[in-house]
């Protein structure tokens, strides 16, 4: 039996001073992460085999929603767990090499990059701010003194409806703007994302804000009290917080735009 | 390929009031920031992820967004120049079919009418 060819995973790029990685930890195809040093730099590589992770796999597996899930959640775990110690330049996912040689090459190409890039996200996180409109209170009915017959309860009580609800959405959309622009004053950098669709952020709560933030890590605190504080303010729009992340969205240039 | 996997493991209450701390993060979370966010630097092997026809997702996480968002009104952030720039050309991709669409079966009127006069 001939070894399958491999392929060299890179999740992210570090400083020198990333240290050991935790042992025991299970990377993307199940392999334990490893170190590259070059020009200063620790790339946080891991192997993988070709039949997987090679380009024809890759393109099939990349379409398989649980194959995706469980390799983006890999991905993650291991940047997060080197986010721990110090400052980590996220790659996106499946950056591949043919061997380490490959890495050792980009490192020494792009140092001035990722150093800019690790400068930027250096002693802070990436942190995760949703907001959704919370559904309105239906209205109280009132037979007696609104409706003549029930064709026109009906109507009277959907324009209450309409009326109630295009309230609550104008309400949340403020509401979620003040939110936005007010944790911004608390953070170095803020992004916009697209609302998550409908089936990811739960049927019946519209998403109206979500947004990343990059946070210095001595204002993490006042941060989060913050979001709680705006939670318990705004009232038409239930808050959720994630993080602290790897600094995914203010890492450096993508071929998307890049962060402010 | 299951809907079950897509489902968020934190579902938000949907009366107002103060948090109770960070949730984990979700698989949408996750998704969103590893296939669009992270630096992008030439490996050996090119995927370009955009060019790869991630439907499920993209429909889920962009598309879907986009459309259902405006259908509600939610489009302030549509604005924004930080919105990604893949979601903006969809949305200008979109509106350039539905004015195709429209001029295509206008041509087929204007045909079908000079071929009766003529």
């Amino acid at each position: 039996m001939t070894a399958e060819r491999g392929w060299v995973w890179m999740y992210g790029v570090a400083g020198d001073d990333l240290g050991a990685l935790a042992d025991g930890m299970a990377g993307v195809g199940g392999g334990p992460p490893r170190t590259i040093t070059a020009a200063g730099l620790t790339a946080i590589v891991g192997d993988v085999g070709d039949r997987e992770y090679g380009e024809v796999a890759l393109r099939r597996n990349l379409e398989d929603l649980d194959w995706l899930a469980r390799t983006a959640r890999a991905h993650h775990a291991v940047l997060a767990a080197a986010a721990e110690r110090g400052p980590v330049v996220p790659m996106r996912l499946a950056t591949l090499f043919a061997s380490d040689a490959g890495v050792t090459d980009t490192l020494q190409d792009r140092a001035g990059d990722f150093r800019r890039a690790l400068s930027v996200i250096s002693a802070r996180s990436e942190w995760g701010v949703k907001a959704y409109a919370v559904k309105p209170a239906d209205p109280v009915a009132d037979p007696g003194r609104l409706a003549s017959g029930p064709g026109a309860a009906y109507l009277q009580r959907r324009r209450a409806e309409l009326s109630a609800s295009s309230d609550a959405r104008s309400e949340a959309l403020a509401s979620a703007q003040a939110v936005y622009a007010e944790l911004g004053r608390l953070a170095a950098s803020a992004r916009l994302y697209p609302p998550q669709a409908p089936d990811l952020a739960g049927p019946s709560a519209p998403m109206v804000l979500n947004a990343a933030y990059l946070v210095s890590d001595d204002q993490a605190t006042e941060f989060t009290a913050a979001v709680s504080e705006l939670a318990a303010r705004h009232r038409s729009v239930q808050l959720a917080l994630t993080g602290p992340w790897p600094a995914y969205s203010f890492a450096g240039q993508g071929d998307g735009p890049g962060p402010r | 390929m299951t809907q079950g996997s897509l489902a968020p493991s934190e579902s938000p209450a949907l009366s107002p009031g103060p948090l109770s701390g960070p949730q984990p993060a979700n698989l949408g979370d996750i998704l969103e920031r590893v296939l669009d966010k992270g630096i992008v630097i030439a490996g050996d092997i090119r995927v370009n992820l955009l060019d790869i026809e991630l439907l499920t997702i993209k429909l889920r996480l962009v598309i879907a967004s986009l459309d259902t968002a405006s259908q509600v009104g939610i489009n302030w952030w549509k604005a924004d120049p930080w919105l990604s720039a893949d979601a903006a050309n969809g949305s200008d991709k979109r509106a350039l079919e539905e004015e195709n669409r429209q001029l295509r079966s206008r041509v087929r009127a204007l045909e079908s009418r000079s071929r009766h006069d003529g």
